[in-house]
Formats: C-alpha cells, structure tokens, sequence
C-alpha cells in the first residue's frame, strides 16, 4: 500500500516538475526576445534591494493594512513551505513526519507555529476577498480588469483558502488519532477542531489524514503549474525584479546611444565609420512591439501581479485619463504571451500583423502621461511602467511622425528659436536687462 | 545692478563662482521672469559671482525628448555642451527642476559632466553658511504655506527636505497636503504636456492639485519650477482663490525676506 503511494508520489511531482519547468522556460525565453540591456554593475546595492523590497517588502508598508495583511500570507507561504519539504520527504521515501524524530518536543511547537500563521493566511485571504468582491476597492475594481484577470484574482485566494483548510483538516485528524489511542494531543490550532471529530473511528480518521494530506500536496503541485499562467507569478520574480531593478536616479531617461552618434557625425562627418558599402540592418527607433523593448520591460511584465498601486497614484488615471500604468504592464505581458505562443506554433516569430503599441496599448493612453514617475515609486517590486512608455512614444514620434500638431508645433520652436515657445532667442536675457535698468 | 555672461567674464580672463542656468520659462515665461529676477537679486546682493550665458542658452531639449523627439534632444545637447565646455563650466545652478534633471542626470553621458545644483539647495546652503541673512520676523513668519513637490526634484533626484528646510528657516506653518513627498501628484505639466493640450477626462491634473493644496488652507502655495508655477496658479484661478491664494516660488519668498 505504502509502496504504491510512494510510486504515486514520484510520478505526480515528476510530471508537475516537469510541467513547470517547460513553462518557465518558456517565459525565460520570451524574456530573452528583448533588447539587451546591461544591469549587473553594483551588486551590493543590488542584493541591499532584494533584501529591502522583495524580502522586506519595504514599499508595501506605505499602505499598512494591505500590507499587514500581504505580510500574513507572505510569511505563511515562506514557512509553511518547510512543512511542504515534509511533506515532499515523506511522500517519496514514504516516511511519516520524518521531522518529528530529529526536532522531539520542539516539533510540535513549529507546527504550532505553522498553523497560526495557516489562521491568518486565512484571516488575510478571506480579507482580500471581501476588499475586491464585496467593498470593491477602487484600485482592484477598475475595468482593465475585468475577464481573466478578475477570475485569475479570486482564483488565487480561493486555492489559498483550500490549502490551508487541508492543513488545519489533515493536522486535526492526526490529532484525534492520538486523543484517541491515547498516545498524546492535538496540535495548537487544529486541536481546537478535534471534538468534531469525536466518535468517528481511526479508519475513518486515517482516511481523512490520507486525503487531505494527498489533497493539500496535489493542490500546491497544480498551484505551481498555476504561477506562471497568473498574476501570482510574482511570488517568484519579484526577487529578481528586484535585484536588476535600475539604480540610476528616476528622474534620468535612458541614452539613445545610436541617435547621439547620428547628431556626433552630423556635427563632425569626419567622425563617422568609413561606409562598407552594406546596407546597415534596419535599426528601430524606440519600441513598436515587444521584442523592440529591453528584457527587463518584459521581467518587469512578468512580476507584475496588477495590485495596481501605479494606476492609483497616476494623475492621469486619477483625473479621468485613459492612461493606466498597470494595463500597460498587462498589455505587454499578454503580447509577450501571444508571440510565445506564435514560436511556439512555428518555430520562430512570424509576422502576424499586430504590434504592442496601437493594438494593445492606444496613442491617446501613451499622449496622456506626464512622466512623473509615481507609477514607478509606486510599485512595490520596482517594476517601470514609464521607461514602456517613453520608448513607445519615442517609437511614435520618430518612426511614425505620429504627434499632435501642438507638439510639432513644440519642436519646430525648439529647434528654430532654441525655446519651446515662439520667442525671438534674442529676447532671452531680456529681463536681465530689465533688471539692470531698475536698479 | 550688472549681470554678466559668460562671453564678458572669459573676456577678462575671469571665472564665476557658478553659472546661473536660466531655462526657457524663466527667460521668456513673465510669471517664471519673475522668480529669475527674484533669484539673480539674491545672488547679486549676498555677492555670489555667478554669469549667465545670455543668449547662447538653448533649451536642454526636456520636452523634445519626453514628447520622444529624441533626434532633437541630442542636438540641443550637443550644441549646449559645447557651450558649456568651451567655458571650462564646472558649477551649475539652476531655478528649473526639468533643466536640472537634464544638466545632472544626462548631459554626462553625453560629455557634459558639470556640479550641477538647484536653487532651492543652493538657498538652503547659503543661509546655512549665513550667506543669506534673512529678517527677522519676515514677511511670512507665522504664515500658513504649503510646499507641493515637484516631480523632477522630488522622486527624480530625491530633493525633498531642503526647499523644506527653506521654507523653515522663513518661520512659515508649513501644512503639508495629503499627497506630499514621494506621493507628490503632479502638477500636470511634465513629459511636454505643458505644450500641449490635455488628453480627455474627468478634470485636468492641476485643477485636482490646486484643489488639494487649497484644502489645507494655507495662503500661500510655495513651488519649486516654474512650470508647476504656472499650473498651480491657474488651478487656484479656476476656483477664483486667486485674491486669497498665491503661488510663489520659493525664490521670491527668500527675495522678499532678505536683511538689509
């Protein structure tokens, strides 16, 4: 019997290994289908951000209750996990709690320990139910959301509330087998159920020990192969994120090196690499689609688990524009999937008519942004909305000449009157003159 | 008084302390004229030898290249650059966040490595070394002024306390608003929507500023940049505050407590 649950066992985390491990590969390389960009100077700083806001959650706590609440489930998933090295243990070696006999008494303190934080992994789950359900908060009740991301949401939390009900089950029933052979009590909070399970036989018992620990186990392995379809992917790129997040002030827009030698060779022609005679390959001036922006655009799209906290402190959307700095995030993440899906289906990408900016993500959305940089302040994993958005702007003006006539307008005296306005450069120190002849 | 460029100091085989970089809506703008009178005068009365470069300042090319025209920027650079290098510039000060960012954050990448400083740090250290000797029982002592973050200066360059520590050394009750610091709200002009007409929607971003700043009752707004500047006075406009209200950079509020 024992030998066939084994067996069982291996062939289930076999395939959701397996399963897992094709998917994330799947992601890294579209990950991979964007620009090079270079992030790995200063590490220190690098591992002090993972520290700080993937493990410390450090931005989280600007909301405190959220962030109160983000932390049971948080803290619940990271400890809980050693109780799942048990359980992953006992299933393959078909051993029986195999961290009781090493840790003694201490081991039911841990478990203990393990359930309250069951308790409040519910307690928050339960809360975040309510708070996008039934209170509706603004933030998670916005209409970008609305289909799969939605579900994909409730999703997440129901899964959550299952596992943890199956822990809190399967530890109560061991408890009960013991209260009843005599051979000890229950644990901290599952020992509270155990009078439900009073005159129910140790069959019986064993029977619900089995199934819930085969359902809890079954359970964690699908939520697995779930991540990497879901929003909660997050749990695990958030750490990465955070470490290849930019170290540069926010304030700084990236260089266009190619551009800077154009002007360079313009100004000085002697500069400029002898012609070979090859027709350069065709350089793309910011980003049209998806493979035009940098890998770390496309992480950022990846760890992105629409919590929305962008969309809520962006003046745009707050004032009623249509600009939303998560639905950019989820625009690129959702065509990063369609092209997976189209190499997938042939090998390598082929053309397929659509592109990031106008099919996904509108011109007036793009217009509407006022690079003030509160959606990249504002993420909790150092995702950047904005740099998405200056390339497919930067795309926009130069590639397509698409802007409005006012910035035409703009650039015309820029470049004519060395001012954005229409004023004679002459004109430009004339307060100064002003000022002399006052005093 | 005299305000000399740099064309006339290098003429004399002399340096200025620091160069005051203007920006387009401080020399052209009237309202932001006003705050570069205001800071010159400072200047010229605790006797910091700075210049200006006069009419061989271009724009830094900001807005052409948050609009995304970035051709266009990388000339502007190129030719300030130029500029700034053949004066051998090694101190910048400027009253313009969007000027500052530009000179500090991206001109070195692009060969323009300069000390580049705003002016509301640049106050901040004056008086701090008792160069700026203000009165006492200043014109604002006691008043209640709220600060608004400019984004630029703010999360772009993490510059939050000294406009602050200004504004206390006035003797002003700063009320700070709701949305302040790192969740400042824009004023609505960056990214070259000040040239631009805003995209439709609910109301218009310094309409919701404004609103939020006259909530917390103060009598003055104080602002770093004179784009914000311009915003935020005509938000308090279209709630017709403007006769109570006033927008103030925090320049002109030094300038009118300076001792004699």
């Amino acid at each position: 019997m024992h030998l066939i649950q084994q067996i069982i066992f291996i062939i289930c985390l076999g395939i959701a290994i397996y399963l897992f491990a094709r998917k994330t590969g799947e992601i890294r390389r579209n990950i991979k289908l964007g620009r090079d960009e270079d992030l790995n100077d200063n590490p220190a700083q690098r591992w002090r951000n993972v520290l700080l806001l993937a493990l410390g959650q450090k931005k989280m706590f600007k909301r405190p209750i959220p962030a109160i609440l983000h932390f049971f489930v948080y803290a619940g998933f990271l400890l809980i996990n050693i109780e799942v090295l048990e359980i992953l243990i006992d299933g393959v070696f078909g051993t029986e709690r195999v961290f009781q006999s090493t840790l003694g008494g201490f081991y039911n303190v841990v478990i203990g320990f393990f359930e309250i934080l069951a308790v409040l992994t519910l307690v928050a789950v339960i809360s975040f139910l309510v708070r996008r359900n039934v209170m509706k908060v603004r933030r998670l009740a916005m209409p970008e959301l609305d289909g799969f991301p939605k579900r994909d949401a409730n999703m997440i939390l129901y899964i959550e509330i299952v596992l943890m009900t199956m822990l809190l089950i399967m530890n109560s029933a061991e408890g009960a087998i013991r209260v009843q052979e005599g051979t000890g009590n229950g644990f901290l909070i599952s020992g509270l159920l155990t009078p439900l399970f009073s005159g129910v036989s140790i069959k019986t018992l064993l029977i619900v020990q089995r199934v819930c620990w085969w359902g809890h186990i079954l359970g964690i392995l699908a939520f697995l192969n779930y991540l990497p379809y879901s929003k909660h992917f997050h749990i695990i790129l958030a750490f990465p994120n955070a470490y290849y997040l930019r170290l540069r002030p926010q304030g700084e827009m990236a260089n266009m090196k190619e551009i800077q030698n154009e002007v360079l060779y313009m100004m000085h022609p002697e500069l400029a690499p002898a012609a070979t005679g090859e027709q350069p390959a065709h350089q793309r001036f910011g980003a049209k689609d998806v493979m035009d922006l940098s890998w770390k655009n496309l992480l950022d799209a990846y760890s992105c688990t629409e919590c929305g906290r962008c969309t809520a402190s962006c003046p745009a959307n707050i004032t009623g524009k249509k600009l939303s700095p998560r639905k950019i995030m989820m625009d690129t993440r959702d065509r990063l999937e369609e092209v997976g899906r189209n190499i997938n289906a042939n090998k390598s990408f082929v053309e397929d008519g659509k592109t990031l900016v106008h099919d996904y993500i509108s011109v007036e959305e793009l217009r509407a942004c006022t690079t003030c940089q509160a959606c990249v302040e504002a993420c909790p994993v150092g995702i950047e909305p904005l740099s998405i958005i200056n390339q497919l702007r930067r795309y926009l003006i130069m590639e397509e000449s698409n802007a409005p006539q006012e910035w035409n307008m703009m650039s015309g005296n820029i470049e004519n009157n060395m001012a954005p306005w229409k004023f004679s450069p002459d004109d430009r120190d004339k307060w100064a003159e002003e000022l002399t002849a006052q005093s | 008084m005299q305000i000399k460029t740099m064309a006339e100091y290098a003429a004399n085989g002399e340096n200025p302390e620091v160069l005051f970089w203007v920006g387009c809506a401080g020399s052209f703008d009237q309202r932001a004229q006003r705050i570069t009178k205001a800071f010159a005068q400072i200047l010229d009365k605790v006797a910091v030898k700075f210049a200006i470069l006069g009419k061989e300042e271009m724009c830094t090319g900001d807005p052409a290249r948050r609009s995304g025209n970035e051709f266009l920027f990388q000339m502007m650079a190129y030719n300030n650059i130029q500029t700034l290098n053949g004066y051998g510039v090694k101190k910048i000060v400027t009253a313009c966040p969007h000027c500052f960012n530009v000179l500090k954050n991206e001109y070195p990448n692009l060969g323009g490595q300069y000390d580049v400083i705003h002016h509301t740090t640049f106050l901040q250290q004056l008086i701090n070394e008792g160069r700026v000797r203000l009165k006492d029982g200043g014109s604002f002592k006691g008043k209640k002024i709220t600060y608004h973050d400019s984004c630029y200066l703010g999360r772009g360059n993490n510059i939050y306390e000294a406009p602050r520590e200004v504004l206390q050394a006035l003797d002003v009750e700063l009320v700070e608003m709701k949305r302040c610091r790192t969740n400042g709200l824009c004023c609505g002009a960056g990214g070259a929507q000040m040239f631009k007409e805003e995209e439709p929607g609910t109301t218009r971003i310094n309409f919701e500023r404004a609103e939020e700043a006259l909530h917390t009752g103060a009598n003055i707004i104080a602002a770093n940049c004179p784009f914000c500047t311009t915003m935020l006075m005509d938000g308090v406009k279209n709630k017709e505050k403007e006769d109570d209200v006033k927008v103030m950079d925090i320049a002109e509020m030094v300038a009118a407590s300076l001792a004699d």
